[in-house]
């Protein structure tokens, strides 16, 4: 509930402001990305998400993307810009199971 | 072959999980008590049903000529420089296919950094080695080949060294289009045997199945204690006891395991792979370093959340505090895990 009350939270000024960027939001679930691929604009934020009970660690070592967004507790979220064109690999540094791709398209 | 044994044990396990349903259905859901304490473990079983069948890549599908060959060469002494390890030297079937030291003994008879792991299950694993740099047993099975540390026996040489040998063409024929001796093949049939080495039905499966008398309920409460108060199947999840995860849980070593291949990540450093618990009372010293010499040292490791405590340590990794109850329970639990396999055949190796 309180999880849902703050993605809300998030979103409504986006709206009012009528936005055009869209939220982007990855959740991790029983150890895998909810998602195994999305496209997004140059710029755009992706939110990625902790929805298991376990801790997780998100990062890229794809070259022009490197990022790491360090450990993730359950129920906390992290966001990263993707602000060039090109294809970006995600992986958790704990669990080789979760596997991911950024695309990022004008 | 072994998909079809797989089936039947499963056809059988169905059976029994039916009787014990209808058993369930007309009695109270406390399995009995221990220490003074209600068990109720079979919530915990739906993640632990073995599978019905072996997966395998589509570019490699097991036939049983690929495992014949496979099998065939991890018998084989002669891929390794000196003629005179193979890879059951140190993935021994007697030892539940590790090698029984706390690290391995390379070429030249030098002990390695680390421990043999079990080659049990690796069909289903989604990383291979310690640290994990191979995602697929394809790509696994010639590194230790070509180690200098290791078997120490180059590629090329091995390719050469196995054309020599007249007796491998009809198994590379049977296996596939032609006699052709590649590396790559090489590869693609000892992983199709390696797929076939899976731990047989353990007690522990028998209970799943529903036979209430195949695990004491001392393991029960261990169970119990695994799947709650400490945290085990956060990590030892599923049937085969591992999500393949790698962590810092605080042994005592010097090696960055997993940390060596991303040095940029703090979380990594220190971390190996969580191996699987399957036969784990037959395999120890434990630990990709063997550090611990026996599972209840293992235990205690866990009950003081990591016997060292650095900025990689795993977040999931805190102290338990486990009463010689439940301690105890667990170490019952694990024996539970271990089955009781057949010998397994050596090939006659060709000339």
């Amino acid at each position: 509930m309180l999880k849902m009350l703050f993605a809300a939270i998030l979103l409504t000024p986006a709206l009012l402001a009528g936005s055009t960027a869209a939220e982007h939001v990855v959740g991790q679930k029983n150890k895998v990305f909810a998602k195994a691929e999305i496209t997004v604009k140059p710029g755009e934020k992706v939110t990625f998400r902790n929805d298991d009970d376990v801790t997780h660690n998100v990062f890229s070592t794809t070259e022009g993307f490197r990022f790491n967004l360090k450990t993730q507790a359950p129920g906390t979220e992290s966001v990263q810009v993707f602000d060039h064109e090109g294809k970006a690999e995600i992986r958790c540094a704990f669990h080789p199971t979760m596997k991911m791709t950024v695309q990022v398209k004008k | 072959m072994e998909l079809r044994t797989l089936q039947q044990k499963r056809g059988a396990g169905a059976l029994l999980n039916t009787l014990a349903l209808l058993a369930l259905a007309s009695c109270s859901p406390v399995e009995g008590t221990i220490a003074g304490r209600d068990i109720d473990a079979r919530r915990f079983v739906d993640q632990y049903h073995r599978p019905d069948a072996i997966p395998s890549p589509q570019d490699n599908p097991t036939s049983d000529a690929a495992v014949r060959l496979g099998k065939t060469l991890f018998f084989d002494p002669r891929l390794s420089a000196a003629s005179s390890m193979s890879c059951a030297n140190c993935h021994y079937p007697g030892f539940s296919w590790g090698d029984g030291n706390p690290r391995a003994i390379g070429d030249g008879m030098k002990e390695l950094g680390r421990r043999s792991p079990t080659i049990l299950n690796l069909a289903w694993a989604t990383a291979l080695f310690w640290d994990g740099r191979a995602e697929t047993l394809e790509e696994q099975a010639l590194g230790p080949i070509q180690a200098a540390g290791e078997m120490n026996l180059p590629l090329d040489q091995m390719v050469t060294r196995l054309r020599s040998i007249p007796g491998y063409q009809p198994l590379f024929l049977a296996t596939y289009a032609d006699q052709e001796i590649t590396a790559e093949r090489v590869a693609k049939a000892i992983a199709a045997f390696e797929r076939t080495v899976v731990s047989g039905v353990a007690p522990f499966d028998r209970w799943v199945s529903g036979d209430e008398n195949a695990i004491s309920q001392e393991a029960k409460l261990g169970f119990e204690v695994f799947n709650t108060k400490a945290n085990c199947a956060s990590c030892h999840s599923g049937w085969r006891f591992t999500d393949d995860s790698f962590h810092d849980i605080g042994t005592v070593t010097s090696d960055r395991g997993r940390g060596a291949l991303l040095e940029d990540l703090e979380s990594i450093q220190f971390a190996f792979k969580t191996p699987t618990l399957r036969n784990a009372d037959r395999r120890g010293p434990y630990m990709h370093n063997g550090s611990e010499a026996t599972l209840e040292k293992v235990i205690e490791l866990y009950d003081l959340g990591g016997r060292v405590k650095r900025a990689s340590l795993s977040p999931e990794m805190k102290p338990l505090n486990l009463s010689p109850d439940e301690k105890r329970a667990l170490l019952a639990f694990l024996h539970t895990l271990t089955s009781e396999d057949a010998p397994v055949e050596i090939p006659v190796l060709p000339r």
